[in-house]
């Protein structure tokens, strides 16, 4: 197979061109995502680096007048195949918003509603999958014992948590984050990194961030988009010490954007 | 029976069609039925229903012809509780992988039913207090007897308060009665009012977001 993926690389964009009507919002994105790495996409408001994302597990269907061109490929596959089910992809491919946005249900609800609508999985298994799930988002300790109760409860930090909980009740492959902190106070957003350290081992994590410096604790690679197009794509450290290109410079150091 | 149909019919509008001309078109027709005088449904009920569908001047009849009556009012309320549920709990459910349809049948339409409910209830009181539209499909103005399911001729509280106080011979005498009629029919309406504003109330205090 052509498209075959080496070992550590888990999704490639091909060129992709992304308009919301006529506006062109993404401009001829090619990058590889690798497996177990954290990948932050930085740049200033309105770079396209939330499309790019959204991109991915084909959220953007959901956008009146959005259109693709070019390829995403998942483990190989063009996610934009006319014959690619977007509800499959995003079984793998799960995604955590910038805001909180727990169902109005409860805790126990908000995290196996997942699997309970697309797997066969009875009540024990739920509530392992759900325990399991909790522990995973660190919030077991302070959920175990308030399953039952509205996850509107919950602060805005923990209701994060739920968010990332629910998510990896699905076993998705790639996890997806638009901003997750930056709804959150700093105790939050820290608890959220450290998070996203640990689930590492397990996903491949790529987050859209604004906070340059959470960019530079918690990613491997780092990817600076400005106005559509992506300028840089390095290692984090070196996109942060000694970026190959003027501009991520004067971004990083705080002269524009 | 106009419920599942006017629910229906939001959720294609607010949910699937594309929102275009066409659907815009949908809209504004939906929106002026409700605007149109209960007489003309009456004729219409009497024309479609009793003389080319040939169901007769029965409950049936009757009952269809209210049910699209209130149908506009029904799609108006539900569309307007679909648009109020926040997009987000759309965006999670299906960022999990769960299907459009599943999406709409767990998230979106639990989220929306206290306003389907509210505003369809207050459809069906308009329903019970209407004369124009049973007057020529079912309604006749005293049976001795409780009329049979569905192919039979009803009282009805409008049209009997109507036939009492304009058509009888001693209008004067049946005062009380007309009086007594009214009491119940205000009644009912109310407690059906007094239902939806009851539901509304219940169910949105369970939701905050």
């Amino acid at each position: 197979m052509e498209n075959a993926p080496s070992d550590t690389e888990i999704i490639k964009t091909k060129n992709i061109d992304f308009y919301y009507g006529t506006f062109k919002a993404l401009t001829d994105i090619t990058m590889t995502f690798e497996k177990n790495k954290v990948t932050a996409l930085i740049g200033p408001s309105g770079c396209g680096k939330s499309t790019l994302l959204r991109l991915l597990n084909r959220m953007n269907d959901l956008i009146d007048g959005a259109r693709v061109e070019g390829e995403v490929l998942f483990e190989g596959m063009n996610i934009y195949d006319p014959e690619v089910d977007p509800v499959e992809i995003r079984r793998r491919i799960g995604m955590v918003f910038q805001k909180p946005n727990p169902f109005p249900k409860s805790i126990f609800n908000n995290i196996t509603y997942g699997p309970r609508l697309t797997s066969t999985a009875n009540k024990s298994a739920l509530e392992a999958l759900a325990e399991q799930s909790l522990k995973q988002a660190v919030l077991w300790e302070e959920a175990k014992d308030i399953l039952g109760r509205s996850a509107m409860i919950l602060s805005g930090g923990q209701q994060q948590r739920l968010c990332i909980a629910r998510a990896l009740a699905m076993k998705p492959d790639v996890l997806l984050m638009d901003e997750p902190t930056s709804a959150l106070d700093p105790i939050s957003t820290a608890k959220i990194e450290e998070l996203i350290d640990e689930l590492k081992k397990t996903y491949t994590i790529i987050i859209v961030t604004h906070n340059m410096q959470q960019a530079a604790r918690i990613s491997d690679k780092t990817g600076f988009f400005y106005i559509g197009k992506l300028i840089e794509y390095n290692a984090t450290e070196k996109i942060f010490t000694n970026p190959d290109v003027k501009q991520t410079e004067d971004y990083i150091t705080g002269r524009f954007g | 029976m106009a419920l599942p149909l006017g629910v229906v019919a939001a959720i294609y509008l607010t949910e699937y069609a594309k929102q275009g001309k066409i659907v815009r078109a949908i809209r504004v027709g939906v929106n002026s039925l409700a605007g149109v005088p209960s007489v003309v449904f009456g004729l219409f009920g009497l024309g479609f229903f009793v003389v080319f569908m040939n169901f007769g001047s029965y409950i049936l009849a009757g009952a269809l012809t209210l049910g699209i009556l209130i149908l506009p009012t029904i799609i108006g309320a539900s569309e307007e509780a679909l648009k109020g549920v926040p997009q987000t709990f759309r965006e999670a459910s299906l960022a999990l992988g769960v299907s459009k349809w599943l999406t709409i049948w767990k998230i979106v339409l639990p989220s929306a039913l206290p306003g389907i409910l509210t505003g369809s209830i207050l459809g069906i009181s308009r329903a019970a207090g209407e004369t124009a539209p049973i007057m020529f499909t079912a309604a006749t103005f005293f049976t001795a007897k409780l009329p049979q399911p569905i192919f039979d001729e009803v009282m009805a509280l409008p049209y009997h308060v109507y036939v009492l106080a304009t058509s009888g011979t001693h209008i004067e005498e049946t005062r009380p009665l007309q009086f007594g009629t009214v009491l119940v029919l205000v009644a009912l309406v109310l407690g059906v009012d007094l239902i939806a504003i009851v539901i509304r109330s219940y169910m949105g205090r369970k939701k905050r977001w």
